[in-house]
């Protein structure tokens, strides 16, 4: 990339997204929230906040869970993201989503994309979660419906079908 | 650019009381109160337009809390700064004094709280002018909007169209505030002649948008030798802020619950909403009663004290029994059975062996455990004759296709409405829940089936799309398409004849009042609601004297609700319901500043996380049979009175502090616990403590 | 969002020379961002006076964790998770691990930094005052050169520090000598998680023949900057732990400290609980003693 653009000059930034190869151009310091929302029409990727207190703008960058209203895209250059969007080719998305309709994980559904980013990022590093795993790993995504109850136990139940298989 | 003079219609945001300006034009009466709209096409740009804005402010002498306001010394609405009061009288309070054994006393506090949707609060205006304005927007009550542009723009009821979109929460906060919003940009949009969006950001919306009303409730009580109440004076005051909005309402809901699930021979209670410079408080789930249950709930701990009988004890001895009436004289003739509901709360906790258990452990060491019940009530539906005025009409409609659809105003964000909705249809109609649409909440489409609050949906409306629903098969049998014990198939094929020649098949119903209903608006007294749900929640807490910090590490729920419609959204609802009211009793406050709160992000106003909640074990018990769909009783609210009451009575458990004041932060716990006063008021300082 | 992206320049070149000459032709203008999760809370509010940021996210230099027979050296640009992660750093260095994992949630743990922590300078920074009792170092580099400075001396007032314009942390060492240490670590928040620090303790401790040989105390959130409690620290070694004791240190505590009142406590609550953190400290350290 151009080492040192000039103030307000936009520049081009490669990425993957769920999977494609994606090419935006944007000012580098616009917050990857942003771009995910508006120059690629993800609107499933929410703001609650935006500093980092809520967790509904959760994404996976290189498999790593983060706010996405925290990151300027450039720092995402190369990366490999997926959004909400893309979890319906991810394994684990049919038992999680089926918990969670189950065991009641959603009220208005305005956390959730960035629960189950959050679930499936802790599934991936931790397969059988104590309950206190559960509480740690989704501690970051407030929830202002559910008093979080039915989705440590969504996240459970996915947890469990997935290891059986 | 938009101010007050470029209002097509008229300046207010028209509820109840047409008080609250669009845009102030001379005055402001609180610090975020609207004055000018800017709109660009490049939303970036705004910020610099707004940096160019300077207003000049002639300070007026401001009213920042309750008795200032009622000192009257600075009137800053009406003549006496009341938006509203209240007077419930039931028998002979100045009879009762001379025979009581005691007479307890209390005062306590609740503090203002916000809603804390995820989703802030947004709309979408276009304004054609043929076919008028049109608003997309994140609401709870798409008619309560369309009457409120149909004031401002100055346009008649077919030249307004509201829809509510999918929703990220709201719990009362988008019952009001939307039609501020959804004003700015019409107004905007009208002038510009463009479609306009505005979405708030975490700090405006916490700054500038409802939260739940402050209060202070004052509570004597006469009392028995063996702890039965024979009567006392309840006064609930709560903060409205600069507006009326619907503080008269959030007033009458408090006032009607300030008595709790007791038997009061004789009471009276004096409410009012007072106006102070903040801006207004406004509709939170629970709407009112939290705050005077609180007060209810602890100091019913405080008799059994003074009575030297256990909180268990004082609860049995004064609870409401089927026939005996209510503070405003409604008779209960449920079949409810409140001793019974708190034997099995006690059970289902533990309660007195922990209890017992605990007592012994607080000797030593840092860390003390108490429990904490609260028992209480709550009406399901609106006040007296709020559904009455209301009027709801709920459609119910069919296609050739024999594709059902549910047309009604209520909206869905979060609490299941469309969900219950649409079983109730099926139900109604003997076909699988797949085959039951609901329609999005559009002025154009759906009739009004009144606001989508105050826990009636299930009950009022529920009944209502039961009876449309019922409408329809009706009229399919009526005309001979459909006989007894149908299959959908057959459904399907009998809808398509219908349509085919008879044209749309829809069937509408609407409310009608129980003949026997009686409310006296005047007197207040009377049939409060058509019914209520009762509950009786354990807490069992624990004071970290290292930190001071209280943690609630199991709670119980129990409810009596009628008839639950959907096991799953129902424990939903009461697990969100304790986990707010957990955030309410002991992590949620707003810190004020000349009227403004200045903690106005998701990092400094606390919340709790999924790592601060206990387990929250939720449980309902049927009893009695009431009208409502299949015998449900409101749900929403509920579970927003009980755990503050039960978790502070918890720490008086453990600590034998009397706190009188929520939020409860680890802050007044300190402070109550220290030998001396505090040299100087900190941010946090404790009111109310003894 | 309250900045406008288009004012604002990010570059990103990769490598640490050409970050540091850039740093170096222009100081004061450029400002490095890690994991950006103090920044871009700072942009996003409107907040943030610099226009000119250079990325040292994706400096590999930065990001690695080395063990030497001595110490443990750490990239300025090591995350939460990384640390967390790190079996060395949890194993020897646990207050550290422990601060780690109270950092806001998971994600946040995913992008925020060590050196980030450091240079940001907040007295409530929870990794902080485990660095003061591990007596750590950090490396400053610029194109002038390296240098090290002792972590007791970097951080000299309320979001003062001793790193120059053109410099960055490169990385913080760790001296290996406090495995046989008691440790004792303590964050007091408003919730949980995601919570900025009301009182935050580290403590390290050892006993000989009954008494302590030393005592190593430092608090976040009580002072303009996290502080050790040098005092309290030279008033219990060589003592027995003793309810007598307990009164004394807990005055010492309190006269230590410089607690204020802010939006998110009270001064009289910050230096209370303060002593009880330590005593919490002694009592467990008397505890541990028994045990062994
Ligand atoms: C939701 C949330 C919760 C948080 N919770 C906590 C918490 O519990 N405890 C806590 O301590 N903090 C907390 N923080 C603050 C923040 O996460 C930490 O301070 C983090 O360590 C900052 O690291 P960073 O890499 O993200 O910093 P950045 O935001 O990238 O940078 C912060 C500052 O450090 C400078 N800087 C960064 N790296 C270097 C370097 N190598 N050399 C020189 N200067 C450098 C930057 O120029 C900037 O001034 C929280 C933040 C958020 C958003
Ligand atoms: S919007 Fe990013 S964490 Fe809330
Ligand atoms: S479901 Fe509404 S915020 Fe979680």
């Amino acid at each position: 990339m151009n080492p040192s653009p000039g103030t307000g000059t936009k520049c081009q930034i490669l990425f993957t997204v769920n999977g494609e190869a994606r090419k935006v151009l944007a000012h580098p310091m616009e917050r990857l929230l942003d771009v995910l929302r508006n120059d690629l029409a993800l609107k499933g990727t929410k703001e609650g906040c935006g500093e980092g207190e809520c967790g509904s703008c959760s994404v996976l960058l290189d498999g790593m869970l983060v706010n996405s209203c925290l990151v300027p895209v450039v720092q995402a250059t190369g990366a490999s993201i997926v959004t909400i969007e893309g979890m319906s080719a991810q394994a684990l998305m049919i038992p999680l989503q089926e918990a969670f309709l189950e065991c009641g994980g959603t009220q208005c559904g305005i956390c959730t994309p960035g629960m189950i980013l959050a679930a499936v990022h802790l599934l991936e590093k931790t397969p059988e979660p104590a309950p206190a795993d559960i509480r740690e790993g989704l501690a970051g995504n407030l929830c202002r419906c559910t008093g979080y109850q039915q989705i440590f136990e969504a996240v459970a139940m996915a947890a469990r079908r997935m290891v059986r298989k | 650019m938009v101010t007050a003079k470029d209002i097509p219609g008229k300046n207010c945001i028209s509820l109840i009381l047409d008080d609250q300006p669009c845009l102030a034009a001379e005055t402001v009466n609180h610090p975020e109160e609207p004055i000018l709209l800017l709109a660009h096409a490049d939303c970036r740009m705004l910020r610099k337009a707004v940096d160019a804005v300077s207003i000049e402010y002639e300070p007026l002498p401001p009213v920042h809390t309750m008795e200032e306001s009622e000192r009257q010394s600075t009137i800053i609405w009406g003549t006496d700064n009341a938006f509203k009061s209240y007077l419930v009288e039931k028998g002979d309070v100045e009879a009762v004094w001379k025979d009581a054994a005691h007479i307890v006393e209390g005062e306590y506090f609740t503090g203002a709280q916000e809603q804390l949707y995820i989703e802030n609060n947004g709309v979408i205006a276009a304004f054609d002018p043929e076919d008028g304005v049109t608003v997309w927007g994140s609401l709870q009550c798409p008619y309560y909007v369309h009457k409120a542009l149909m004031a401002l723009c100055g346009l008649p009821e077919d030249k307004i169209r509201v829809v509510q979109m999918e929703t990220g929460g709201a719990f009362g906060g988008k019952e009001e505030y939307p039609s501020m919003i959804a004003g700015h940009a019409a107004l905007l949009s009208i002038k510009s002649q463009r479609p306009v969006k505005i979405v708030y950001d975490r700090m405006e919306d916490m700054v500038a948008t409802t939260k739940r009303h402050p209060s202070r409730t004052r509570h004597r009580t006469a009392v028995s030798k063996d702890g039965q109440i024979l009567g006392g004076e309840i006064e609930f005051t709560i903060d409205g802020g600069a507006y009326a909005t619907l503080s008269s309402v959030v007033l009458s809901r408090g006032t009607i619950h300030a008595g709790g699930p007791y038997y009061w021979p004789s009471v009276r209670i004096r409410a009012k909403a007072v106006a102070t410079n903040t801006p207004p408080h406004g509709a939170f789930r629970g709407f009112g009663a939290p705050q005077s249950l609180f007060a209810m709930e602890r100091h019913m701990d405080h008799i059994a004290q003074v009575a030297g009988i256990s909180p268990v004890e004082v609860r049995r001895r004064n609870f409401l029994k089927p026939g005996q009436t209510t503070t405003t004289e409604q008779t209960i003739r449920e079949d409810i059975d409140l001793d019974h509901l708190l034997g099995r709360a006690l059970e289902l906790s533990d309660y007195a062996a922990k209890k017992a258990r605990f007592a012994e452990e607080n000797r030593s060491g840092m860390r003390k455990k108490g429990m904490g019940i609260a028992a209480f009530l709550h009406g399901a539906g609106f006040t007296g004759s709020g559904e009455r005025y209301l009027n709801s009409l709920v459609g119910v409609e069919a296609g050739a296709d024999g594709g059902v659809r549910v047309l009604v105003s209520s909206a869905e964000f979060g609490q299941g409405t469309n969900t219950v909705l649409c079983q109730i249809a099926a139900e109604a109609l003997a076909l699988p829940y797949e085959g039951v649409m609901i329609a999005r909440p559009d002025t154009t489409v759906v009739p009004n089936s009144g606001p989508t609050v105050a826990s009636r949906t299930a009950m009022i409306v529920g009944t209502l799309v039961q009876s449309a629903a019922q409408g329809i098969k009706q009229t399919l049998m009526k005309t001979g398409l459909l006989g007894d014990n149908y299959t959908p198939e057959q459904f399907r094929a009998s809808c398509g004849q219908f349509i085919r020649t008879h044209g749309a098949l829809k069937s509408y119903a609407r409310y009608e009042a129980p003949g026997d209903v009686y409310w006296d608006d005047e007197k207040y007294r009377g049939e409060a609601y058509a019914a209520f749900a009762w509950a009786v929640y354990v807490a069992e807490v624990s004071v970290d004297l290292t930190t001071y910090a209280v943690t609630v590490d199991d709670f119980v729920a129990l409810q009596e609700v009628g008839k639950v419609l959907h096991p799953v959204l129902a424990e939903g609802q009461i697990t969100g319901g304790v986990a707010q009211a957990i955030g309410f009793a002991l992590y949620e406050k707003v810190v004020w500043q000349n009227g403004r709160m200045i903690n106005n992000q998701m990092t400094n106003y606390i919340m709790p996380t999924s790592a601060d909640l206990p387990p929250i074990r939720v449980f309902f018990e049927q009893l009695g049979n009431v009208h409502g769909a299949h015998g449900a009783k409101g749900i929403g609210e509920l579970p927003m009175d009980g755990p503050a009451p039960a978790i502070v009575n918890g720490v008086e458990d453990a600590i034998g502090v009397r706190f009188r004041s929520i939020p409860l932060l680890p802050e007044d716990v300190f402070e109550a616990l220290q030998p001396e006063p505090p040299r100087q008021q900190g941010p946090s300082s404790t009111r109310g403590t003894t | 969002m309250r900045a406008d992206p288009a004012e604002f320049r990010l570059v990103s070149p990769g490598d640490l020379q050409v970050v540091l000459s850039l740093l170096a032709s222009e100081p004061t203008e450029w400002l490095p961002i890690a994991g950006g999760t103090d920044l871009m809370v700072l942009y996003s509010a409107g907040k943030l006076p610099n226009r000119k940021l250079v990325n040292i996210w994706n400096i590999p230099e930065l990001r690695q964790i080395e063990v030497f027979p001595d110490t443990i050296r750490i990239g300025a640009a090591c995350t939460y998770t990384a640390l967390r992660g790190h079996d060395d750093v949890s194993r020897e260095f646990p207050l550290l691990a422990a601060a780690a994992s109270w950092t806001g949630g998971i994600a946040n743990q995913n992008r925020g930094t060590l050196g980030g922590n450091i240079a940001n300078a907040s007295p409530a920074a929870d990794s902080l005052p485990a660095l003061l009792v591990y007596d750590a170092e950090v490396t400053l580099i610029s194109v002038r050169g390296n240098r090290r400075v002792a972590y007791r001396d970097f951080h000299q007032g309320y979001k003062q520090t001793a790193l120059a314009a053109d410099e960055l942390i490169r990385d913080i060492s760790l001296p290996r000598r406090f495995s046989g240490y008691v440790s004792h670590a303590r964050k007091v928040g408003a919730r949980n998680a995601q919570a900025i620090s009301k009182v935050c303790l580290a403590a390290l401790g050892i006993i000989a023949n009954g008494a302590i040989r030393d005592a190593r105390l430092a608090l976040g959130s009580v002072a303009p900057i996290p502080l050790r409690l040098h005092e309290t620290e030279r008033s219990l070694a060589g003592k027995k732990i003793e309810p007598s004791l307990i009164g004394t240190v807990r005055q010492s505590v309190e006269r230590e400290i410089r607690p204020i009142d802010d939006i998110r406590s009270t001064a009289r609550y910050r230096a209370a609980v303060a002593a009880n953190l330590v005593v919490e400290f002694l009592e467990k350290l008397a505890t541990e003693r028994t045990r062994a």
